[in-house]
């Protein structure tokens, strides 16, 4: 019992130094932000690869997932009016309020969350991240920040992508399997769709953004014992950046709700 | 001029450091010899400030590293410091002159262009040549230790941090080295601490050297002095006996064990 409460003890005084040390993180990157010159250099590397590296992956999610609801919204509308109805209308709306902010970032967690884990870990476990520091560099400077900015620039474009891949993947499918003309699932979208449901979406990734890219950066750099820890790194920020994602969406949707931006 | 006093540096439950006190004077080269694991690493980390001490003090030139507080502050100290990791933390994403040049844009005003000149300069003082753009990883282990100094040199800073500096490499080669360490303290009246288990070495690059045991110094003295220590602690490490006060984990063990093992068969 007493090992019981001893191991829960730590547990919880682990979580509180941690997240201490994740608001120092995020106080630090902020400070830098203002306070200093911006390696612009090592941002645009980042950039590159987050997008490139991500672009076909969140693509190809993006229009599968239209696809798929166009499959289901067709088939239900059928099976209850007897002909699909507002097919483009739920497809759009689904993808852009939604499925493609979050499935974008967690398909973004999954591959660069986890390189930028594996990358900092290996770097910290060899001393390369003290090297920085005697070189005159500021890790959160030269590492983290870079990362930071790169995935609040990327990941809004890949998500724009991935509502036009999507929508554009659900047409195919309504067209194909429904008949449905290109004008009226155009028209679906256009009619009832407005500028604020694509800002509600948009906004939200930049959230995404932030909670990836920290917390995969703060997972790297707090790295500790070899490559065990690097592995152990890597797992923990991809789940706990899903776990974020699919959490913050809730209340990120509450508080726009709040706003009327819906 | 580095002085330290009462150094004390824990991690978790285990005090690795138990009140070092050293001074090391401008322009000379202080070597710090000691068993595997004393701690000798982790008091050169607390010098530069990688580490913070759980108490005593660490000033350098009337600063006290623990009072820089603004991020302008430890970017002005640091520029005062080389420093030679024992494993070299080489970045492995960057060539050879990348990684010697990283520091000037940061420490120094020297213009980008001519980065990849003193980059070849530096490698020729370790001895090294036309291996600019390999990567960390195409290089052999001394290799990268003189690239490692390499780069802890190229920004000719003040004071320099030698973390074995000539551990792995062959006996001409170590030889080298130790000139370089003896000519940047002559001509570029460069201050020094230097670890090293190398008593050839030692001997001929120290101005003094200080010997640490379980977390304290037990002998700071001139080479010669060293030499012919009374102390039996520093007489048996500086003539690598395995016989003597400085017992050996790995050697209590056996002992222990080759005994049980003797009384069982009788
Ligand atoms: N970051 C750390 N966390 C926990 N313990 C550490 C850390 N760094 C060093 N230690 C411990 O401190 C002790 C001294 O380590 P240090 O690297 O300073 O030894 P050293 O004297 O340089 O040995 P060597 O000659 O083998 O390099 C070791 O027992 C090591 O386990
Ligand atoms: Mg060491």
């Amino acid at each position: 019992m007493s090992g019981a409460i001893h191991a829960f003890g730590k547990l919880i005084l682990e979580g509180a130094e941690e997240t201490g040390q994740f608001s120092f993180l995020v106080r630090s990157t902020f400070g830098w932000m203002t306070s200093y010159r911006i390696e612009w250099r090592q941002t645009l590397i980042q950039m590159v690869r987050v997008g490139v590296e991500s672009l076909p992956v969140t693509a190809m999610t993006a229009f599968f997932t239209g696809m798929v609801l166009a499959l289901q919204t067709g088939a239900s509308s059928k099976h209850f009016f007897n002909e699909p109805l507002f097919v483009g209308t739920v497809v759009a709306f689904s993808l852009v309020m939604e499925l493609a902010p979050v499935m974008t970032a967690i398909v973004v967690a999954g591959r660069a969350g986890a390189a930028i884990a594996a990358e900092l870990g290996t770097m910290k476990v060899t001393e390369q991240i003290d090297a920085l520091y005697t070189l005159g560099t500021d890790p959160i400077r030269y590492l983290v920040i870079p990362r930071f900015i790169a995935f609040m620039l990327v990941l809004p474009l890949l998500t724009v992508a991935s509502d036009f891949t999507g929508i554009f993947g659900g047409y195919l499918v309504a067209h194909a399997k429904y008949q449905i003309p290109a004008t009226v699932y155009w028209h679906d979208i256009t009619n009832n769709m407005e500028i604020r449901h694509f800002v509600h979406g948009f906004l939200k990734t930049f959230v995404f953004a932030a909670v990836v890219s920290l917390v995969s950066c703060f997972k790297g750099v707090t790295t500790r014992g070899g490559a065990e820890g690097v592995g152990k790194a890597t797992t923990a920020a991809v789940v706990i950046s899903m776990v974020l994602i699919l959490v913050l969406d809730y209340f990120a949707t509450a508080v726009l709700n709040a706003f009327g931006i819906t | 001029m580095i002085d330290a006093e009462g150094v004390v540096k824990r991690f978790g439950p285990r005090t690795i450091l138990r009140g070092i006190d050293i001074r090391v004077e401008t322009g000379e080269t202080l070597v710090i010899i000691g068993g595997s694991g004393c701690g000798k690493s982790t008091f050169l980390k607390c010098v530069i400030g990688l580490h913070h001490p759980d108490s005593g003090k660490i000033v350098v030139d009337g600063v006290n590293v623990a009072d820089l507080k603004t991020e302008r502050e430890i970017a002005d100290y640091r520029r005062k410091f080389g420093y030679l990791f024992q494993e070299g933390a080489l970045f492995d994403s960057m060539t050879v002159w990348e990684n010697i040049t990283f520091g000037l844009r940061y420490l120094t005003d020297i213009p980008t262009g001519k980065y990849r000149k003193i980059a070849s300069d530096c490698l020729a003082l370790v001895g090294l040549k036309d291996v600019e753009d390999f990567k960390p990883s195409e290089l052999s282990g001394g290799m990268k230790k003189r690239v490692a100094l390499a780069r802890a040199i190229a920004a000719q800073p003040s004071y320099i941090l030698y973390d074995e500096p000539t551990t792995g490499l062959d006996p001409i080669m170590t030889d080298v080295i130790a000139d370089l360490i003896l000519d940047l303290q002559k001509q570029l009246k460069v201050t020094a601490i230097a670890v090293t288990h190398d008593m050839k070495a030692a001997y001929k690059v120290a101005s003094r050297i200080a010997m640490f045991h379980e977390g304290k110094v037990l002998q700071v003295a001139h080479p010669e002095i060293i030499k012919i220590s009374e102390n039996p602690y520093v007489r048996q490490f500086v003539d690598g006996k395995s016989e003597g006060p400085i017992k050996m984990k790995l050697k209590e063990f056996e002992a222990e064990g080759a005994s049980n093992h003797v009384a069982k068969k009788s």
